[in-house]
Order: structure tokens, then sequence, then C-alpha cells
């Protein structure tokens, strides 16, 4: 993720910037849900802030990040990781809906088949015993339920995309 | 050269072998649990993926989660580091069914050295000295009070399939011998799926010497020097120097070579440690191979020059030996000590917590292995080994006046650690004149 663009020079943070506008939200929710850690991803643009705990010095680097305290950007992650666990729950929490989170590690595919159509799709039913999708792992593709009832609202995860233990799969708006 | 590994480890070996990989321009995969998903460690490597809950079973111990992040991230080998499943011959043979190179030994030779009773057999044939004892595993209670008459008291009852101290019962008379025997094959069965026993006569109060060696695929193998570990606690290192204070050269040169026939006669490839008893009267008797590598391996990188996890990648990308035995050379004294988070006062008991104050020591011959850090938080769910401090000096005198500096200087707050015990250890008049025994700490402290 690029540095919000125009503020890398700059010591102080020009209000009406798009971008730095978007951080200050993003640290607002950060307080009020006392998340430490938060990443979202958008198409190709990735954000993840930190926040300190309470006890602990802040850690600060350049200017952009000296100006906003807290504020950390972890650029090191891989792609296999944009879905981040901890904080996206809280944020999933917040709009009322739940995370069907991959049980295990392999290449998560959207339909049995490559000529199949998709076991689900956004606002299709589930209940606990539906099939949501496959997980390949060592060659055994391993059928994934949703183990929850409600409607999809979102596919957090592409086809063929690798998927680690924890990884949130698809968002469920539960009833 | 191998182009990506996957460490299938935690902590800080984890952290030690990203290193050595990204100094030959290895890529690196890290596996962690949840536990560890905020390690800084973690974030070094090139690529991470998570493999279960905090747990082991779930996590570092799963084999089939572990395979399928090697799949997904494409890695061409796996390090196992130590502890976990660097010594489970399964897991080494469905890296290979699988076409993924293990960095350690061939299946077949984990297996047989594996098996202590199977390795004792190999020692011999390598004319190698071994502490006398049964042949096979001990099948029942006769048997076993038959033997350990024959050997002479006192004896101790082994695990076949065992290692890191456990399913081991000393044994000084007759009327102990049947509670002792069957303790020992009970605790064998819980902690390594396998109650089988083998006796040896005790060595009473030897001294723990352990040679470092290194083989490659094609039968030419090195050794690095010996490493005396002999300050324990119940079966668990806590200091461990290079070289051994009391081994005299041509000694020292015997037991060396001892290690490099038996490497052979096993057809071994990559790193392995060989250790040996050493008793009053200076004569070594081979107990056990430990076919990975080492917690305390740094003590001989300190002293040879040599960085060990380089070697294992290399042997591991089919690299040969190119250099003599001659072209290692042993300089000066180095010494080890493990820093565990545990209270020494409290009988040794794990102290988790979070570090909110962490000063490591410097200065001139001072290494530090750690992946802690400030703000760390030590749970429970793994081995208390937090940190190793390492220092090397010209002389013995030297290095020790090194380590009680460096230990005095090491800040770990507020959680207890066993600095106090290393210190205390180190001004203890025996270990300063090299005068200990795998029984001084228990005696003493």
């Amino acid at each position: 993720m690029e540095f919000p663009r125009g503020s890398g020079k700059d010591a102080a943070m020009p209000e009406k910037d798009p971008d730095i506008q978007k951080i200050k939200e993003l640290i607002k929710i950060m307080k009020d849900n006392e998340l430490v850690t938060i990443e979202i991803q958008h198409g190709e643009d990735r954000i993840a802030l930190e926040r300190a705990h309470p006890q602990q010095p802040i850690a600060t680097g350049g200017p952009v990040l000296a100006a906003v305290p807290g504020v950390i950007a972890s650029g090191a992650l891989s792609e296999a990781q944009a879905g981040a666990a901890t904080s996206a729950s809280a944020a999933a929490a917040a709009e009322g809906t739940v995370q069907i989170k991959s049980p295990m590690v392999g290449t998560f595919y959207e339909a049995p088949s490559p000529d199949s159509d998709a076991y689900v799709e956004i606002g299709s039913h589930v209940d606990p015993q539906t099939i949501v999708c496959i997980i390949e792992a060592m060659k055994v593709m391993n059928e994934i339920k949703a183990e929850v009832s409600g409607t999809i609202t979102e596919k957090l995860v592409k086809n063929g995309q690798a998927v680690e233990y924890g990884q949130p799969l698809f968002k469920v708006k539960p009833e | 050269m191998l182009s990506r590994v996957l460490i299938a480890n935690r902590g800080e070996i984890a952290l030690r072998i990203i290193r050595a990989c990204h100094e030959l321009g290895i890529e690196t995969v890290a596996v962690y649990s949840e536990a560890d998903r905020d390690a800084p460690y973690v974030r070094l490597a090139s690529e991470a993926v998570c493999i279960g809950p905090a747990d082991c079973s779930e996590s570092y111990l799963n084999i089939p989660r572990i395979i399928s992040a090697a799949e997904i991230t494409n890695v061409d080998a796996i390090h196992p580091g130590y502890g976990f499943l660097a010594e489970n011959v399964n897991f080494a043979g469905i890296c290979r069914d699988c076409g993924i190179t293990f960095i350690g030994p061939p299946v077949e030779a984990m297996r047989l050295l594996g098996d202590k009773v199977q390795a004792r057999k190999l020692a011999k044939k390598a004319k190698v000295p071994i502490v006398p004892g049964s042949e096979d595993s001990v099948p029942d209670e006769t048997e076993a009070l038959k033997l350990a008459n024959q050997i002479g008291y006192p004896i101790i009852i082994k695990a076949v399939a065992g290692g890191g101290g456990r399913g081991m019962r000393v044994v000084h008379n007759d009327i102990s011998l049947r509670a002792a025997f069957n303790a020992a094959r009970t605790e064998a069965e819980a902690a390594f799926g396998d109650g089988s026993v083998y006796m040896e006569k005790f060595v009473v109060e030897p001294r723990h010497v352990e040679v470092q060696v290194m083989a490659d695929q094609e039968g030419n193998a090195l050794h690095f020097y010996e490493r005396d570990c002999s300050i324990q606690r119940r079966h668990q290192k806590m200091i461990e120097e290079s070289p051994c204070p009391v081994l005299e050269e041509k000694d020292r040169q015997r037991l060396a070579e001892a290690a490099l026939r038996l490497i052979k006669e096993a057809n071994y490839v990559n790193a392995a440690t060989v250790e040996f008893l050493l008793d009053k009267d200076k004569k070594f008797y081979f107990i056990e191979v430990n076919t990975r590598i080492q917690v305390e391996h740094p003590v001989t990188e300190m002293v040879t020059g040599q960085d060990l996890i380089k070697w294992q990648l290399r042997i591991a990308s089919g690299h040969t030996i190119r250099i003599r035995q001659k072209n290692i050379k042993h300089q000066g004294v180095a010494i080890e000590c493990r820093i565990n988070a545990e209270d020494p006062a409290n009988n040794f008991a794990p102290c988790p917590g979070t570090i909110t104050q962490y000063i490591a020591p410097g200065g001139p011959g001072v290494r530090v292995d750690t992946h802690i850090h400030q703000g760390s938080t030590i749970g429970t769910h793994y081995d208390s080994l937090i940190a190793k401090l390492i220092v090397h000096q010209k002389t013995r005198a030297e290095a020790i006046a090194t380590m009680r500096r460096a230990l005095q200087e090491f800040v770990i707050r507020p959680i207890k650690t066993t600095i106090p015990a290393c210190l205390e250890i180190l001004s203890h008049n025996l270990f300063v004149k090299g005068k200990v025994d795998t029984g001084f700490v228990e005696r003493n402290f």
C-alpha cells in the first residue's frame, strides 16, 4: 500500500486529503471498538493500522507516521493474508454479520468442479450443513460446511486462492 | 541452491533459519499458530501462513496443515528446526513422498538412529564404545532382574524410542527394580507411543560430551569438535561450552573420530550430534545420536566460525563437502546459557507473562539468539526457552567473566527467568575449575 499521496513529505497532514480522512475514520473506528490492529483490503489497496497498547511505547518511523501517533504500516504481509481475522471480525460484528473461516490450510474452490456453478452466491441461504466451498489440501478435496444459518452477504476470497487456517471466506448475515 | 524453504517451527530457531536463508538468497515461508501471529520474526519471512490455533497438535505438530502450507506456497524444502517434527520419521517420509526436500537426514538413517537399541548395535559395529547394557529391549521383569545383575548395579532403564531425558529410571538394587521397570515402560508409552525399554550400566557422575558432525550425500563427513553439556537439571541442558574443559587433545581427536565412524556407518546426511558420556577416568561411551540441529549449535558456531544452518541448507541443496577436516579450526572458548521463562526460586515453575522491559547484553564476544522483544507475551503453550546467551573469548576464564557480565546486563522484566540460576552456577568454584558432572546442578542447587 502506498502512503497517502502527497503527504509523504509533509510533517502536518492536510485536512482535506481524502486518504487522510479515511485513515482518521479508521482510527476512530479502532478507538470506538477498542481494536488494536485493523487491516482493510479494497481491490489492490491495502492498509494496516496498529494502535499502541496502553503500557507500551509507540513505535513510529518517518514523517507521515510521526504525524499520526500509533500508525504503523505493515507491508511485509503477503497477498495470501489479505483477510486478517482479528480486526475484520470486529468490523463484521459491528455490521451484524458473522464470518465463515477456513478450518484448514489449502486452496479455495467455489464450485465442486471447474464447469459447475458455485456452491453459493451472494444472497444464497445457508444452514449449518450447507456446503459452501471446497478447500483442497494435499490432493484431498474437503467440503466445507457453513455451520451457521443465514444469508451469504459477501465472498471474501477468490476461486483458486491459497488460504490459511482461520482465514475468513464468507460473510453471513445470521438469522 | 534451494530457492524457497518453509520453516516448520517457531521462536528463536525459526528466526535463526530465516536469517541463514535470507543471507543465502533463499526465500522463506514461516508457518505460525494463532498464538504467534504477532511475533515480529513471522513478518521477516518472505511469506507467512497461519496453520492453526495455539495448541501444538493443531499447529506445529499438525503434518497435514504444514504440508498443505508447503504446497500452497510452492517451497522446495522444509526445515524442521529442533523439537516438534524434527525427528519424526513419519513426517520426513511424507515430505519425501510429496517431493519436498526434508532438511535433515534420509528417512532410513533417521529411523535407524532414532531407535536407541539399533543405534547401540550400529555403534558396536563401528567400533564405537558403548555403555555396557542389554543387546535388545528388555521384554519383562524377569529378564530385567537377570540383566541388571549381569551388568551390575547401578543401572539405568531407558526408552527405546526415547529422548529428551524422559522414560528413564536409575535403579540401585533388586528391590526397586520391578517398580522402576514398570514406571519407565508406562512413561515411555505415554511420551513416545512405544513402551519398549532397554538397560545400561549407570555411569556414575559422568560428563555429557557431544560431537557436532555434518555429512553429505556422497558419504563425506566432517566434525566440528565437541561440546560439554554437563550442566543439566532433570536431563534438560542449562549451560553448554566448547571445548570440553577436561579432555586432552588426543582424547578429543579419538572422540571426534568415533562420532564420524558412527555417522558414516549409518549413511547419514546433514547435521547430527553424537552424544557420549565421559566417566571419571576419561573413558567415553556412546549413548545416542540426535538427528537434527540442536539448541546449542551456536556454541560450535562461535568456536569454529562456521554457520551450521547454512551448512544444512547447502547439503540439502545437494552440495558436497569440498573442504578438509583440517580446515575446520577450533579457536578459544564459547559458553552458552539457556534463558528460560522459569522461576528458579520456585522449583523452576514456568512464568508466563508479558515482557514490559527488555534490554539485551552486548559488547565484544556476546551473541544473543532470541525471538523475544519488549512487549512479547510468553504463553504456556510452548517450551519455556526464550533466549540463548552465547559468549566467545580466547580463554575459559575470560569467557566466564564475559558471561557473568552479560547475564548481569540482561534485563527481562517483570517475568522471572533462569538468569539468576545461571549466575549462581557460573560463580560456583567447581564450575570455574571445570570439575562438574551431570549431577552437579541437582546436588548443589
